[in-house]
C-alpha cells in the first residue's frame, strides 16, 4: 500500500461519511415529501383507483356472484338455477334493507330499461318466506316476469358485478360494450368532442398569450430598468387580485349592455350589440387575460438575460434589423417561450373557474364535465376516468413536446 | 467636405460630446484623427467612455454633438448595417444556435453572396485563424481563445475598412492573452485594416498599439506613441496610469527652458523636466519612475539625490523593489534588476537616492490627490 492511494478502510469510511451527509439531507426534506405524499400523490393514487374499481355490485349480491362464475355467458342457456335461487334470496334481503334500488340503478346502466323489473321483483320477494325461497328460489324469479327469462340480463348483472371495470374509460372515450360484452360506439359523443375542444382552446389561448407577451416582454426587457420595474409590479398585479374577481370584472366587460357593447355601440361601430359573453370567445378571452403573467415571465426572464450585443453584433455585420432579429434573437428566446406555452397550455387545459363562470355552454371545458360529475351527478368513478385521462393526456402532450422542444431547453429564471 | 482626404484622417472624431441623459456628459469633447492602417488604443480607467466612443462609431449610440467621419464622409446618419465596421465584443456575442462556420458565414449570406464563394471564404476565414477542423461546432463547445479567434475571424470575414475590438481580450487569463495579443497583431499587419482598440489594460496598449490614446472622464489627456506616453507624459494622470510611478510632492521654485526647481515635501531641492508644471510658488508632484531611482553608489550617481530610510525589499525575480521611506514618511520604491549589482541593505540604514534631470517630470497635482 503506498501512500498515494487510499486504503479500503479509508475508501469505506469516506463513502460512509458521504451516505450520513446524503440521509441527513434528504431528512431535512422529510416533511415535504410526507406532505406531497399525502396532499398530491395519494389523492391522484386514490383517483386511479377509483376511476377503475367499482365494488358497488359485488358487495351487494357477493353469494350470487360466486354461483354466477361457474356459468358460460356465452352460451344460450339461463345460469344454473343454484344461482337464480341464491340471487333471490339475497335480492329479497336487500329489499328488507332497502338496497335493492342500488343494484337496479347498477344494473340498469348496463342493461337499460332492468331498473324496474328489479325494484319490481323486489318489492314481490318482500312478501314471500325466506324458506320458500330456499327451497325454489328460482322459479319464484322466473315467474314474476318474463324479462327475467332474458340471458342479456343475466349477463348484465354478472358484468356489474366485476368489483374491477373499464367502463368508465371506455365511457370517456365515447365507447360503450354492448350485451354480448363487446366494445362499440355511444350514440352520443360527448366526451372525445369535449377533449378536443378543452385542446383547441388551450391552443388558441397559448398562441394569443405567446402573441400578446412576446412584444411587451421584450419592451420590458429592454426599457431602463425604472420604467421595467414598474411595469413589472403591472404584470404582477393580476397576481393580488382575486381569481373570481377578475373572471368576474369579464361579465361586466363582455355582457350584451356591458362596457364593450355599449362603448362599440356609442363610438357608432355596431348597431346591434355582440353576444360575447357565455361563448366559447369568452372563455378564450378571459383565460388569455389571466394566464399571459405566466407567458410574460418567462420570456422577459430569458429576454433579459440576453446579451444587447448579440442584436448589435449581427447588424454590424451587416443584417438588417428584421431580419436580425428574425434570425438572431427569436431562436434565443425559444426556450422562454416554449416555457411559457408549456405553463400556460397545461395551466388552461385543465382550467374550471373562469370557464364555468363566463364560457356559458359553448365555452364548458373538461374540467367543468368533470366537476359536473363529482357534484351533480355523483358519478365519481366517471370524473376519476376522466381525470386520469385528462393527466394521461398531459404527460402524452409533455412527452412529445419533449420530443420537438427538449424540456431541458426550457428556462424560468 | 469636399476637399480631398488624406489617409492620415481616415477616422475623424470631430468635437464629438456624448451624454445619456441629456444632463451630463459622458464625452467631452473628443477630437482623434486616425491614420487608414492604424492600429489606436482607446486606454482609460472603466467608466471613462471608451465603449461609448466605440459605440457612436460603430453606430449604436448617437453622437450628442460634433461629427464623425470616415473617409471623409460623416456617418452619423448612416445606419449600422451600411457602415461596414467590424466590431469584436467583449464576450464575443458568436451567435450560439449556429456553428462556428454558419457564425462566419452570416455576414456574407446576409450580402447574398454565392454560396461556393461563401464556402471558400469561410474556409479561408477558418485557416486564417488557424482552426480549420472546428467549423462544425457550436461556440459552446470552444475555449475562450477559440472563441475569440472565431469572433476576430467574423469581424474581418466581410472585408470591413475599420475593426472595432471593446476588451476583446478582458475574459481571458494572462497568457492566452498575451497569444491573443500577438495574433491580432499579426492579421492587423497582414491585412492592413484600422483598428481601434479598446483596453483598460496598459500592457496590452503599450505592446499592440502605434498610437494610445488615454481616456479618463470623457477627455483625451493625452494621444501619442507608446514610447512618448511612457517616456514623456504630459499630465499626471497619464504618467500614473501608464506603469509605475513614484509620486513626491513639492513646490514650485522657479522655471526656466523647460526645466523646474522644486523643493520637496521633506525640504530637499531638486530639478527636474517641467511637464504641464504649475506657476513659480505654487504645488507640484514630482513623478520618478522606479526604474530610473538608483541607490547611490559608486556607479549610480546623478544630478537630484536625497535621503531615505530602507524598508524593505521584494523579490519579484527578473527584479527586486526596495521600497524606502523619506524623512517626511513619503514612499519610495526601486526597481533593480536581479542582477549581481543588487545591494543588499539592512532595514533601517540611511541611503541615498539619485536620479537624472531628464528622469523627474514636474506636473500639476492630479484634483483628486
Ligand atoms: N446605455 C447607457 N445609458 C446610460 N449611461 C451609460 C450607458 N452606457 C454607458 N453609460 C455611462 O457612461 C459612462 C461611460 O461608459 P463606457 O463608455 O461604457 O465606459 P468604458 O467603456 O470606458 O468603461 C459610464 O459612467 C456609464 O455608466
Ligand atoms: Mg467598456
Amino acid at each position: 500500500m503506498n501512500n498515494n492511494s487510499l486504503s479500503v478502510e479509508e475508501i469505506l469510511e469516506s463513502k460512509r461519511l458521504l451516505n450520513r451527509k446524503k440521509r441527513l439531507l434528504l431528512l431535512f426534506t422529510l416533511p415535504l415529501l410526507v406532505f406531497i405524499f399525502i396532499t398530491f400523490i395519494s389523492p391522484i393514487a386514490t383517483m386511479l383507483y377509483r376511476s377503475v374499481y367499482h365494488p358497488t355490485v359485488s358487495q351487494l349480491i357477493p353469494l350470487s356472484l360466486a354461483e354466477l362464475k361457474n356459468w358460460d355467458e356465452a352460451g344460450d342457456a339461463l345460469p344454473p338455477s343454484a344461482a337464480l335461487q341464491q340471487f333471490a334470496i339475497e335480492l329479497q334481503d336487500l329489499s328488507k334493507q332497502r338496497l335493492s334500488g342500488k343494484l337496479a340503478e347498477e344494473v340498469n346502466r348496463l342493461k337499460p330499461g332492468s331498473s324496474s323489473l328489479i325494484k319490481s321483483s323486489a318489492r314481490k320477494l318482500k312478501k314471500t318466506t325466506l324458506e320458500e325461497l330456499q327451497e325454489n328460489g328460482d322459479s319464484v324469479l322466473l315467474s314474476y316476469s318474463k324479462k327475467w327469462h332474458n340471458i342479456d340480463l343475466w349477463r348484465a348483472v354478472k358484468r356489474a358485478g366485476q368489483p374491477f371495470t373499464d367502463s368508465y374509460y371506455l365511457t370517456t372515450f365515447d365507447l360503450k360494450r354492448n350485451p354480448a360484452g363487446e366494445i362499440e360506439q355511444r350514440d352520443t359523443q360527448i366526451y372525445l368532442k369535449l377533449y378536443w375542444k378543452s385542446l383547441k382552446i388551450a391552443i388558441y389561448i397559448t398562441l394569443l398569450t405567446a402573441l400578446l407577451a412576446y412584444p411587451l416582454a421584450y419592451y420590458l426587457a429592454t426599457a431602463p430598468s425604472k420604467i421595467a420595474n414598474r411595469l413589472m409590479v403591472l404584470v404582477l398585479l393580476p397576481f393580488w387580485t382575486s381569481l373570481l374577481v377578475r373572471t368576474t370584472s369579464w361579465i361586466a366587460i363582455l355582457q350584451t349592455n356591458g362596457v364593450l357593447n355599449s362603448s362599440l355601440q356609442s363610438l357608432g361601430l355596431i348597431d346591434e350589440p355582440f353576444e360575447l359573453l357565455y361563448t366559447q370567445a369568452a372563455t378564450i378571452i378571459a383565460m388569455t387575460h389571466i394566464l399571459l403573467p405566466f407567458m410574460i415571465l418567462p420570456l422577459y426572464s430569458v429576454m433579459k438575460n440576453i446579451d444587447p450585443s448579440y442584436l448589435r453584433a449581427a447588424l454590424s455585420l451587416g443584417a438588417r434589423p428584421i431580419p436580425a432579429f428574425i434570425k438572431i434573437y427569436l431562436p434565443m428566446t425559444v426556450p422562454g417561450v416554449s416555457a411559457g406555452a408549456l405553463l400556460v397550455f397545461i395551466i388552461s387545459i385543465g382550467y374550471y373557474i373562469t370557464p364555468a363562470i363566463v364560457g356559458g355552454t359553448d365555452g364548458q371545458m373538461i374540467s367543468n364535465i368533470i366537476a359536473f360529475h363529482m357534484q351533480s351527478s355523483n358519478n365519481w368513478e366517471l370524473a376519476a376516468a376522466l381525470g386520469s385521462l385528462l393527466l394521461a393526456l398531459i404527460i402524452a402532450l409533455y412527452w412529445i413536446y419533449d420530443r420537438l422542444v427538449g424540456v431541458n431547453n426550457i428556462k424560468l429564471g | 467636405m469636399s476637399e480631398p482626404v488624406s489617409d492620415q484622417q481616415y477616422v475623424r472624431f470631430v468635437d464629438v460630446k456624448k451624454s445619456y441623459d441629456q444632463r451630463s456628459l459622458v464625452v467631452k469633447n473628443f477630437n482623434l484623427d486616425i491614420r487608414k492602417g492604424e492600429f489606436v488604443t482607446l486606454l482609460g480607467p472603466s467608466g471613462s467612455g471608451k465603449t461609448t466612443c466605440l459605440m457612436m462609431l460603430a453606430g449604436f449610440e448617437d453622437v450628442t454633438s460634433g461629427h464623425i467621419l470616415v473617409n471623409g464622409q460623416a456617418i452619423t446618419n448612416v445606419a449600422p448595417y451600411n457602415r461596414n465596421i467590424g466590431m469584436v465584443f467583449q464576450h464575443y456575442a458568436l451567435f450560439p444556435h449556429m456553428t462556428v462556420a454558419e457564425n462566419l458565414a452570416y455576414p456574407l449570406v446576409v450580402r447574398k453572396l454565392p454560396k461556393e464563394e461563401i464556402k471558400r471564404r469561410v474556409a479561408e476565414s477558418l485557416a486564417l485563424v488557424e482552426l480549420d477542423s472546428f467549423g462544425k461546432r457550436y461556440p459552446g463547445h470552444l475555449s475562450g481563445g477559440q472563441k475569440q479567434r472565431v469572433a476576430l475571424a467574423r469581424s474581418l470575414i466581410f472585408e470591413p475598412s475599420i475593426v472595432l475590438m471593446d476588451e476583446p481580450l478582458g475574459a481571458l487569463d494572462k497568457n492566452l492573452r498575451e497569444q491573443m495579443q500577438l495574433e491580432i497583431k499579426r492579421l492587423h499587419e497582414s491585412i492592413g485594416f484600422t483598428a481601434i482598440y479598446v483596453t483598460h489594460d496598459q500592457t496590452e496598449a503599450l505592446t499592440m498599439s502605434d498610437r494610445i490614446a488615454v481616456f479618463n472622464d470623457g477627455v483625451v489627456q493625452q494621444c501619442a506613441a507608446p514610447d512618448v506616453l511612457y517616456e514623456r507624459p504630459e499630465n499626471a494622470f497619464v504618467a500614473d496610469f501608464i506603469g509605475e510611478n513614484n509620486h513626491l510632492s513639492g513646490k514650485v521654485l522657479n522655471r526656466a527652458q523647460g526645466l523646474a526647481k522644486v523643493e520637496l515635501s521633506d525640504g530637499s531641492v531638486v530639478t527636474g523636466q517641467a511637464m504641464d508644471c504649475p506657476e513659480t510658488g505654487e504645488a507640484c508632484v514630482l513623478a520618478v519612475r522606479p526604474e530610473n531611482l538608483f541607490i547611490q553608489s559608486d556607479k549610480h550617481s546623478f544630478e537630484n539625490s536625497i535621503e531615505a530610510e530602507f524598508i524593505t525589499r521584494l523579490y519579484v525575480g527578473d527584479f527586486i523593489r526596495y521600497f524606502f521611506k523619506l524623512r517626511d514618511k513619503t514612499e519610495l520604491m526601486v526597481k533593480v534588476l536581479n542582477d549581481h549589482d543588487a545591494p543588499s541593505i539592512t532595514a533601517g540604514a540611511p541611503t541615498k537616492l539619485t536620479w537624472s534631470v531628464n528622469d523627474g517630470l514636474a506636473f500639476n497635482p492630479p484634483p483628486s490627490s
